[in-house]
């Protein structure tokens, strides 16, 4: 199994141009992860924390700047570098199984081998019985399970998360905080994390990028040292998180923007 | 005052029956719909049977179900709606066949190039407007009285329907799964083959099912206009020969041929689709 690997970003900017207008996503960022660090990246909408993740995905190409991970630059997706969507965009004409295999056959694994690993990971994510069932038949966190499934399946050096719990109720969102969790632990992978919860991203980050609006740009890089695991009602994470809250509000006061933070 | 305690639900949605009260369930549902349906039906042509006895029309123009029956029995034995049947539906199959391949690639080509979109595009919306048989004076000037004549006239009726069918399932495909595909390892031809087109399907399958059944019309309405033994030839000939009867037992021909394709072809697609997108399903 490939543990993380690191990433470092020099000066990698996004402009988006559409007619004679451009949008400044993401200014020119510089920024360098840990393998195995897992860090969250905090902000109002529209500060360019997904722009920020679909460039690392390789699903975008950068205006400017380089990406590298280890010292290979990023030049288009690749499977070890996995994007979980907050809608979990699994194949609704695909089984369970099928959807957690889909990387597998995209890859050069022989066959039989990629059934046993898609069906051990439906039981890592504790969905076994479900392996037959299609997307329609399950719940939002059990669709975010197999999307989880489907990611690591490949063994991805890094896990690249876009709000992937932003549509849950809490109680389905704090068990999967917990699976993510030991699923980290356990397999060392690298993982950049977009929210928008103060206390989410104090809760599972080593640590805390703070962003701010127009341009998009990291504004705070706050460490978590908390004990692990935490909890997302434990007093020392919402203790942080409050002091999270005034770096985040500070950086909005320097904007207009309507923010949709939750505490 | 009382403090209830509780315990939480399991975490599980799915339908929770086991599989074989769900089966029983559903076999009883099918056999009461059956049992409407063998009701309703006996009921209408008990009271078809009564109107042409006792209504004040004459049996040659409204025959009963019984009579119609003895024609469509009668057509079946000499050949003739058998053979006049083959005929049509060769022509259906070669017209049909030319309209899903020319459709799949003409479909395939606008959403690849916005320019054929904007121009051929537009002309496909507009020429849709226009009913099929309204080809016919202009293929019978081209071709002349012959099969390639009514074989375009079936073309003309069910292309239309295939492209556009072809052309907005893929475009509406969410770009999400081919950026999940992509980014699980998915590339070129097997992006489209295991991503692209299942995830259009469902749209695509509406076009060629509208296209089928719009080949079917037109090819009905330009072999009324024709000479040579076919199914559409065959209703004229009944009026010619002033036999209800036989017209109307070629209608119910027409419609047995037009609901067994539609079983055989289309209802297993349908019904696949549904189950594992999680459609309503509709049965007719």
């Amino acid at each position: 199994m490939s543990t993380g690997r690191a990433l470092h970003l020099r000066g990698v900017q996004k402009t988006y141009v559409s007619g004679d207008r451009t949008v400044d996503a993401l200014a020119p960022t510089d920024l360098d992860v840990e393998p195995g660090e897992f860090v969250c990246l905090l902000g109002a909408s529209g500060c360019g924390k997904s722009t920020l993740l679909q460039l690392v995905a390789g699903l975008e190409p950068a205006t400017s700047g380089t990406i590298t991970v280890d010292d290979t630059p990023v030049e288009g997706p690749s499977s070890d570098r996995v994007l979980l969507f907050q809608d979990a965009a699994l194949f609704p004409w695909l089984t369970v199984e099928d959807n957690v295999a889909f990387g597998l056959k995209h890859s050069t694994r022989p066959v039989d081998d990629q059934r046993q690993v898609a069906r051990d990971w439906i039981a890592r994510v504790h969905l076994r019985g479900f392996e037959g069932a299609y997307v329609h038949q399950l719940s939002g966190g059990m669709r975010q399970r197999v999307a989880l499934a489907r990611a690591l399946a490949t063994d991805p050096s890094m896990l690249l998360m876009d709000e992937p719990f932003g549509a849950l109720d809490a109680l389905t969102r704090d068990r999967l905080h917990e699976e993510l969790e030991s699923l980290w632990a356990a397999t060392r992978k690298t993982v950049l994390f977009v929210t928008h919860n103060v206390r989410e991203a104090v809760a599972l980050g080593d640590r805390v990028l703070v962003f701010s609006p127009r341009p998009g740009r990291i504004v705070a890089d706050v460490r978590v040292t908390l004990p692990r695991p935490r909890a997302l009602e434990d007093v020392a994470v919402m203790q942080q998180a409050a002091d999270l809250m005034k770096v985040l509000r500070r950086a909005l006061d320097a904007t207009t923007d309507d923010s949709r933070i939750e505490a | 005052m009382d403090i209830h305690t509780h315990t939480l639900p399991a975490p599980t949605t799915l339908d929770t029956a086991p599989p074989r009260a769900r089966d029983r369930r559903l076999t009883r549902l099918r056999r009461s719909v059956l049992a409407h349906r063998i009701v309703f039906f006996t009921v209408l042509l008990c009271a078809w049977e009564l109107v042409s006895r006792v209504g004040p029309w004459p049996d040659y123009l409204m025959p009963g179900p019984l009579a119609v029956g003895r024609a469509l029995v009668a057509g079946l034995r000499n050949g003739l709606f058998v053979h006049g049947a083959s005929v049509s539906l060769v022509r259906l199959l070669i017209g049909y066949g030319l309209s899903l391949v020319g459709g799949v690639v003409l479909g395939t080509l606008l959403v690849r190039y916005t320019a054929l979109r904007n121009t051929v595009g537009t002309l496909i919306v507009g020429l849709q407007a226009l009913p099929s048989v309204c080809w016919l004076p202009l293929a019978i000037l081209w071709f002349g009285l012959n099969e390639r004549a009514i074989i375009f006239v079936v073309v003309m009726g069910s292309l239309f329907s295939v492209v556009l069918g072809v052309r907005d399932g893929i475009a509406n495909t969410p770009p999400i799964f081919v950026k999940a595909a992509r980014n699980l390892g998915a590339t070129g031809v097997r992006l489209y083959t295991e991503v692209v087109l299942p995830a259009a399907f469902p749209t695509i399958l509406a076009g060629l099912k509208q296209g089928w059944a719009f080949a079917w019309r037109s090819l009905m309405a330009a072999e009324l206009l024709y000479f040579s033994l076919s199914l559409g030839n065959l209703l004229q000939t009944g009026r010619d020969l002033n036999d209800a009867a036989q017209v109307m037992a070629v209608m119910t021909l027409i419609i047995l041929v037009g609901v067994t394709f539609n079983q055989l072809l289309f209802a297993p697609l349908e019904r696949r689709v549904a189950e594992r997108w999680g459609f309503g399903t509709t049965r007719a």
